[in-house]
């Protein structure tokens, strides 16, 4: 989470950038990012010359690369990218080249305290991690995908441990993946692994296992639980004490196990991903508690409410007491909160922002086109050419806007009771 | 068990992996499908079933084998499926060898048989039992269980590297703006209206079609990303090879993808199979009754682009055409009118095939048995002469096949059966004859 204490919270409107004026000074201008404060907006460039570089407001990156994408803003405000120079790849921090290069690199994110910056990388036909500019050590024969700790300083990622010729569906059987975490496998192989994540404390690894055809279970620093099921789904460390949850199947429902022992035993169509409260006591999860009908389940009690096309991940608000959800049917998008849909839809909505009280609710979207806030269930303000998540000040009292709005890249700053009524 | 070329195929997933199988483990993997997984849908069939062999008329291995009752729908449950519900799963290992090679090498999953049963049972279900329960048991044809394998480890059915993917995608983009002005790929890009997915063959050996979609996106202006994660594959393999587990997985993940995304729809490349995996198969085996976002399959985009005028067309393309009717989108979900407008809007010289729409003929790729692999080549060739003699009556130079099954099979039933015809997606024949604005000229 950014930390925005230290954010202007006291201009009202500011416009930032004139995009018209990047277009006409560029051949081609990519998408859009803008920093979490607001006061920045960015988007990789093409020169003449057809070589990138990222345009930061009014300003661009010195160097001239030969590509450039994912350009990223980092919680604390860097901007990161991945660039090719010299037919290498690596990540470019505030115009800045990391010191290795890579035969490829892909999937730059930051660790949740926005400290560090991990990516997966290719090197000699070799497949690793690097975070903030430095390479484990050893190099797999595959990766398909990876976590970091949420201090940055480690990652756990899936990797091919042995080489597998062409359709050895033997060697397969045999088992040729396992987790590897800061570059060292585990000692078990198998079938497959996915999903690892880490324990609070950075000390756990927990990932999906699969050990046979039909057999799956989850382990811990390669230690499996004892069962094993029709199917499992990503697992999550409990907050407080670093016990690992995940969706299991077995007899054709899904239940939620703790530690390998089933603790929801509702029949359920299918559950998966798993969210706490922010202080741990509290489970929600998508849930089907019977078959084509989607809703949340709170604590194993489903919502009354169940929608037919899709439900997204629960969202707790910052006490914990209420739980909100993207919500779909016939197509059209809204927001649920603790099983109660909003009255208006919308062509897409984003993630429900919750209020620092969590009394309130505020999220961005989209209709015909054209963008805009809502705010407990009703739209409210100017409708925007584009428009970014709003985001509420500390003490709730305010509420950051930032949005497009005729080739204008502003900043606002409005008082949350004129947004919320 | 008769002694047939196809019974002498030698194909390790099935001759070493039943020497491993106990006649315990077989009954019990058995009795777990029949009764866990299938009972009242098997019953109703089992029980409505009256024998009667009409079944056998619409199925192409059954016409194209001189009429062996052995290939005939009916013929293949009598002698799998009826035969382990007769025996309780008793039932030893080279009989599990034989109904692998009955189930996933000579019946497709077509449906065609459907319609000719006097009570419409999904014989091809029943075929998908027998499959899933050779899954269980680990007797799946070798390739085809790599095919599976690929799609649990990477998402994608032929083991593409992310790194790969990401650098097809952008080396194929440079491709597309050297023919229309800033014809992007446009990745990861977050609110877009399409989600644009493909299955693996494209970025592994067709990178071409990756290109040409980004000059045909760029034409007819819509706005539309594709992404840079595992998910973009819309293809399922493990559908077919009984592995319902992985496949729930592929599917999820494509889906997530699309949320991820914030995609209005997903827009999905030339393909049959991945069009019912994604749209009916993977869906309901994760809970949901219907795709949980749009999907639009190349064959509906054309059309829709075509009628709207986004896409106008320069000059036809003048060789004389047939089409080929894939299973899923035609048969399935009756497309059949809207490929043939979009054929016609493209082509000067089209010649329909007969039979044509949902009774055409499958391509006896489909199903999963091309990826069978070259050990079963030959078998399916035999299986499908009635597909080359159906191309040969129109007199075409070339078959489009809107399907990549379709596309890969009938290059096979072509060269097999000397044809001298040459297959081509749609979109092959879309950027040759689309008009390209002025402004969009590199």
């Amino acid at each position: 989470m950014p930390d925005a204490s230290n954010w202007d919270w006291a201009v009202e409107k500011k416009t930032v950038a004139d995009l018209k004026q990047l277009r006409d000074k560029f051949k081609g201008v990519h998408e859009f990012v803008v920093s979490p404060d607001g006061e920045k907006i960015a988007a990789p460039v093409v020169t003449e010359e057809n070589s990138f570089t990222a345009a930061i407001n009014s300003d661009t990156w010195p160097e001239m690369v030969e590509l450039l994408w994912y350009l990223r803003f980092l919680p604390d405000g860097r901007l990161t990218a991945l660039v090719r120079i010299d037919d290498q790849w690596t990540l470019m921090v505030d115009g800045v080249p990391w010191n290795e290069r890579f035969e490829y690199a892909w999937d730059p994110r930051p660790c949740a305290s926005g400290s560090a910056i991990g990516m997966m990388i290719k090197r000699d036909f070799k497949y690793g991690i690097a975070i903030d500019d430095k390479v484990w050590e050893e190099g797999f024969d595959g990766i398909r995908d990876y976590a970091l700790s949420p201090d940055g300083s480690r990652a756990a990622a899936t990797v091919q441990v042995a080489p597998l010729a062409e359709a050895d569906i033997f060697a397969f059987s045999e088992g040729v993946w396992s987790i590897a975490v800061d570059g060292k496998a585990w000692d078990k192989k198998y079938l497959n692994t996915w999903k690892p994540i880490f324990s609070a404390d950075g000390s756990k690894v927990a990932a999906e296992i699969r050990t046979d055809i039909c057999e799956y279970s989850i382990s811990v620093d390669g230690n499996d639980w004892n069962d094993r099921f029709g199917c499992v789904w990503e697992p999550l460390f409990r907050p407080q004490n670093g016990s690992v949850i995940a969706p299991v199947r077995k007899d054709g429902f899904w239940r939620l196990a703790e530690n390998g022992k089933t603790i929801w035993d509702g029949k359920y169509n299918q559950l998966w991903q798993v969210k706490f409260s922010p202080d741990g006591s509290r489970i929600a999860v998508i849930a089907s508690p019977e078959y084509g009908r989607w809703t949340i389940a709170v604590d194993n009690a489903p919502w009354k409410r169940i929608w037919e096309d899709m439900v997204l991940e629960p969202h707790f608000s910052p006490d914990g007491k209420r739980v909100a959800a993207i919500v779909k049917e016939v197509n059209r998008w809204t927001i649920a909160v603790d099983g109660n849909p909003w009255g208006e839809q919308f062509d897409m909505i984003w993630d429900p922002v919750f209020s620092p009280c969590g009394k309130h609710i505020i999220a961005k979207a989209e209709r015909n086109g054209r963008f805009m806030i809502v705010a407990d269930g009703k739209p409210v303000g100017p409708q925007y050419d584009a428009l970014w998540d709003p985001i509420f000040s500390a003490d709730g009292t305010k509420i950051l806007l930032k949005y497009i709005e005729n080739d204008k890249y502003c900043r606002q700053v409005v008082s949350a009771s004129d947004v919320l009524g | 068990m008769k002694d047939t070329p196809e019974s002498r195929v030698i194909d390790p997933g099935l001759d070493e992996t039943i020497k491993k199988l106990t006649p315990e483990h077989i009954e019990r993997v058995v009795q777990h499908v029949l009764t866990k997984e299938n009972a009242a849908r098997l019953k109703v069939y089992i029980d409505t079933c009256v024998h009667c062999g009409l079944c056998a008329e619409a199925c192409h291995t059954y016409l194209s084998r001189d009429c062996d009752p052995d290939y005939s729908p009916v013929g293949k449950v009598k002698n799998t499926l009826w035969e382990l519900i007769k025996r309780k799963g008793k039932v030893d290992g080279e009989f599990v060898k034989m109904m692998s090679r009955v189930a996933f090498t000579e019946c497709a999953v077509c449906r065609r048989c459907s319609m000719y049963c006097p009570f419409g049972i999904d014989i091809a279900y029943l075929l998908m039992i027998v499959r899933r329960i050779c899954s269980l048991l680990g007797v799946v044809p070798q390739y085809l269980q790599d095919t599976t394998n690929s799609h649990a480890v990477t998402s994608n059915q032929m083991w593409v590297h992310q790194d790969e993917w990401i650098d097809t995608l952008q080396w194929q983009e440079e491709e597309a703006m050297s023919e229309v002005k800033d014809a992007r790929i446009p990745l990861e890009k977050e609110g877009a209206e399409v989600m644009y997915s493909v299955i693996a063959p494209e970025p592994k050996i067709l990178a071409q079609l990756l290109g040409n979609m980004a000059q045909i996106m760029k034409v007819a202006g819509i706005d539309w990303t594709m992404p840079a994660t595992d998910g973009w594959d819309n293809s399922n393999m493990a559908m077919y090879s009984g592995d319902f587990e992985v496949m729930g997985r592929v599917e999820r993940l494509h889906w997530e993808t699309a949320a991820r995304l914030k995609a209005k729809k997903i827009v999905m490349g030339e393909c049959g199979h991945a069009f019912r995996g994604a749209v009916y198969d993977g869906p309901r085996w994760l809970g949901w009754k219907f795709p949980p976002i749009p999907m639009v399959h190349a064959i509906e985009f054309y059309y829709d682009i075509l009628k709207s005028g986004r896409i106008k067309v320069k000059e036809k393309f003048k060789e004389p055409v047939t089409v080929q009717d894939p299973c899923n989108t035609v048969r399935g979900r009756g497309l059949g009118p809207k490929l043939r407008y979009v054929v016609n809007e493209l082509c000067e010289n089209f010649i329909d095939v007969n039979p044509r729409f949902e009774h055409n003929y499958c391509c006896m790729a489909g199903g999963g048995t091309i990826n069978c692999g070259p050990p079963w080549k030959r078998s399916r060739m035999v299986s499908n002469r009635v597909k080359a003699e159906q191309f040969k009556a129109t007199g075409a130079h070339i078959v489009i096949t809107p399907c990549h099954n379709c596309h890969s099979g009938i290059e096979d039933v072509i060269g097999f059966y000397k044809l001298g015809m040459h297959v081509k997606f749609i979109s092959e024949i879309m950027v040759e004859v689309m008009d390209v604005p002025d402004e969009l000229k590199p």
